[in-house]
């Protein structure tokens, strides 16, 4: 049975290009980049090209471009970093829909006596400008808002955030692991300090990131030892992650424009031909912009993970926002802080497309889900007209 | 993705009893469309009081879809008194294992189950909050409920109880009030699942004075919820007589009410070989 990947939000393939271009790094070409010689130079030579190759996809310096091992680790990196330069400054302003990669770091920091402002959404996933330039205080060391949100696609303005921070000398960080290669973007328009980018959510490998770390901003390093990235990240370079995430930049601005419309033109049809064959439906976020690819759909009286399994019988790969899928027990805390409501919020489904999503995959998914949806509630003891009084909850 | 055993996936995919029954002896209804799991439960016994019948509908995910369709297999063909026996580790065991994190499933299908026997021996449901101090407002659950999770299945630490209850799982507020019931509760014996086999026989005096204490703190405040009431007449040995008071005296169910619920209480509680009557005084 083929495989339908519609879960491109969580991971993408690795491009058949990527994997050509790393190939040589596993095995012949093992030197250290560090090393004096020239077997390690000419690897320092194709990591150097990686860099110009995600500088020039980001519109910044190479020497701008820090490689981490993932966005976790930067994002890390980026936070931690801004508090430390500003040891005066206690607040930070972030938002309640960031990827735990940011809240448990906001988490991690309150707990260490730092004041949080973490700004709210609206139904439709929506910032609030009021409500962010009211929280911007003399004393706010960092704002870090995500630039496109991972489960929703919904995008935030994070140029005008940016732009407002710096008015008020109040240093910015973007988690762009989602937006990357789906939207355009420039740091020469971006006024932030720090954007976090993720090779596996590009058609790069996993185990690779990068943190640009704008020139005059303030860095101090997450990790310590030795000399590499001129300092700012100590550590052995993983070179065959950063030449795959060099290939897989580039690749990502040639497609940038094709690709994306192709992808927004099959999510919309998806979309609509969902919302027209499955009553008491729902988008969430399905009136503001979002990602090209990403479309977040509920489907009341039914539960996520049930869904998930029985696509998953149709080599149907999604993803769910429901508590079952984690462990939690709570569901997603992104679709909750827009306050689906409960009739909704545990059946949200999470389709995520690439570049290499065909019509012919949206076609089975339009075929299949229907009747899954349609099988669950007739197992469900809830229904339209029957729908439970439900309990006030926190 | 979890791992679920090959007799999980094959009651999600082709779950056994799935409906309703129009004309059920017994419903039993658990759960929350705000929890994220509901179960319904139907039951239809035959003209000598076994499960004829059992069928579910149920909201939720692939464990709690198979938990309910095994309870119904299960329940057929059992009497009442062998079904009310059926616990969520008897559910758990019956699919060949749960994920722990997904043993609440298991313990739905005990609640349901608890909740139709109660609905057939014409009990109101259980509500909540008169059953105890809800300890996780997230997920509603008392304190009692987490204390029968502990003793039942031996849970030493808050994820098992958030795993067998869901309390916790939400807000997390309520995990030190978990903590110190598990502490409070250290050291005492689990709750052997046939209590009275395990036990000693009981002196006459034991045995009085257990009942006394049965019928004054379990007994006497559930009929009280309803307007009746019971009074303790005489125990000669096993045999317990008592006076039912208020709304319990005049109620069509009142027998259902003393051999079903007071009778299989003091079973329960005290010995396997009581039996109750009525008596007028």
């Amino acid at each position: 049975m083929k495989t339908i990947y519609l879960d491109n939000n969580a991971t993408t393939r690795t491009a058949p290009e990527v994997i050509q271009e790393m190939q040589p790094f596993f095995g012949e070409y093992y030197g250290n980049p560090s090393s004096m010689h020239s077997f390690g130079g000419y690897v320092q030579q194709k990591i150097a090209l990686a860099r110009e190759r995600v500088g020039a996809g980001l519109g910044c310096l190479p020497e701008e471009v820090v490689f981490t091992s993932g966005g976790t680790e930067a994002d890390n990196a980026a936070i931690f970093s801004a508090v430390q330069a500003q040891p005066d400054k206690k607040h930070l302003v972030t938002t309640r829909v960031e990827h735990p990669a940011v809240l448990s770091t906001m988490k991690y920091l309150e707990g260490k006596g730092y004041r949080i402002t973490y700004l709210g959404v609206d139904q439709e996933g929506r910032l609030d400008m009021d409500e962010y330039i009211d929280s911007l205080q003399p004393e706010t060391a960092l704002v870090s808002v995500m630039y496109a949100n991972n489960e929703t696609g919904v995008i935030f303005p994070v140029p005008e955030m940016a732009a407002a921070a710096r008015d008020r000398g109040i240093l910015f960080h973007t988690d762009a692991v989602q937006a990357m290669g789906k939207i355009s973007m420039s740091l020469n328009d971006l006024p932030v300090d720090y954007l976090v980018l993720s090779g596996h959510k590009i058609h790069g490998p996993k185990g690779v990131g990068a943190l640009y770390v704008r020139k005059k901003s303030p860095f101090r390093p997450y990790i310590m030892g030795g000399h590499q990235e001129r300092g700012r990240r100590a550590g052995t370079e993983n070179t065959t992650g950063i030449i795959g995430l060099g290939k897989a930049m580039e690749l990502a601005m040639t497609h940038l424009e094709s690709g994306n419309k192709k992808m927004a033109d099959l999510r919309d049809r998806l979309e609509q031909e969902l919302l027209k064959s499955v009553p008491r439906s729902r988008v969430n976020g399905e009136n503001v912009n979002r990602l090209p690819n990403t479309l977040n759909i509920s489907f009341s009286y039914v539960e996520g993970e049930a869904i998930l399994l029985l696509l998953d019988q149709d080599g149907i790969c999604a993803s769910s926002g429901s508590a079952c899928t984690s462990g939690s027990l709570e569901p997603s805390h992104v679709l909750r802080a827009m306050g689906v409501p409960f009739t909704h919020v545990h059946g949200s489904i999470r389709f995520s497309l690439s570049r290499y999503t065909t019509d012919q995959e949206i076609d089975l998914v339009l075929d299949r889900l229907p009747r899954i949806i349609q099988r669950l509630r007739d197992m469900s003891p809830f229904s339209a007209g029957n729908e439970p009084v439900l309990p006030n909850k926190k | 993705m979890w791992e679920y055993t090959d007799k999980v996936k094959e009651h999600f995919i082709n779950p056994r009893n799935a409906g309703s029954i129009d004309d059920a002896d017994a419903v039993g209804e658990v759960g929350s469309l705000a929890c994220g799991d509901a179960l319904k439960l139907f039951i239809k016994l035959d003209d000598s009081g076994r499960i004829k019948d059992a069928r579910f509908k149920t909201f939720g995910c692939a464990s709690a879809i198979a938990s309910s369709s095994v309870l119904t297999e299960m329940l057929k063909g059992k009497t009442v008194e062998e079904a009310s026996k059926i616990t969520n580790r008897d559910i758990a065991r019956e699919l060949g294992g749960l994920p722990k994190e997904k043993m609440h499933c298991s313990v739905m299908g005990q609640q349901a189950l608890e909740a139709a026997l109660r609905n057939l021996q014409g009990l109101p449901p259980v509500v909540q909050d008169l059953e105890g101090e809800v300890v996780c407002e997230c997920f509603g659950v008392t304190e009692e409920q987490i204390r029968k999770a502990i003793l039942e299945n031996r849970l030493d630490s808050a994820d098992d109880v958030t795993h067998f209850t869901k309390a916790g799982g939400g807000c997390t507020d309520c995990l030190p009030e978990i903590e110190r019931i598990l502490d409070e509760l250290k050291g005492q014996k689990p709750v052997p699942e046939k209590p009275s086999a395990l036990k000693k026989p009981l002196t006459n005096l034991q045995r009085m004075q257990l009942v006394t204490k049965v019928i004054d703190e379990e007994i006497r405040p559930s009929l009280k919820k309803d307007g009746g009431d019971i009074d303790l007449i005489d125990i000669d040995k096993t045999k317990v007589l008592v006076a039912l008071r208020g709304a319990c005296s005049g109620c069509p169910s009142s027998q259902v009410t003393l051999k079903d619920f007071v009778e299989k209480k003091l079973k329960d509680r005290v010995d396997e070989g009581i039996s109750v009557e009525e008596v007028d005084s």
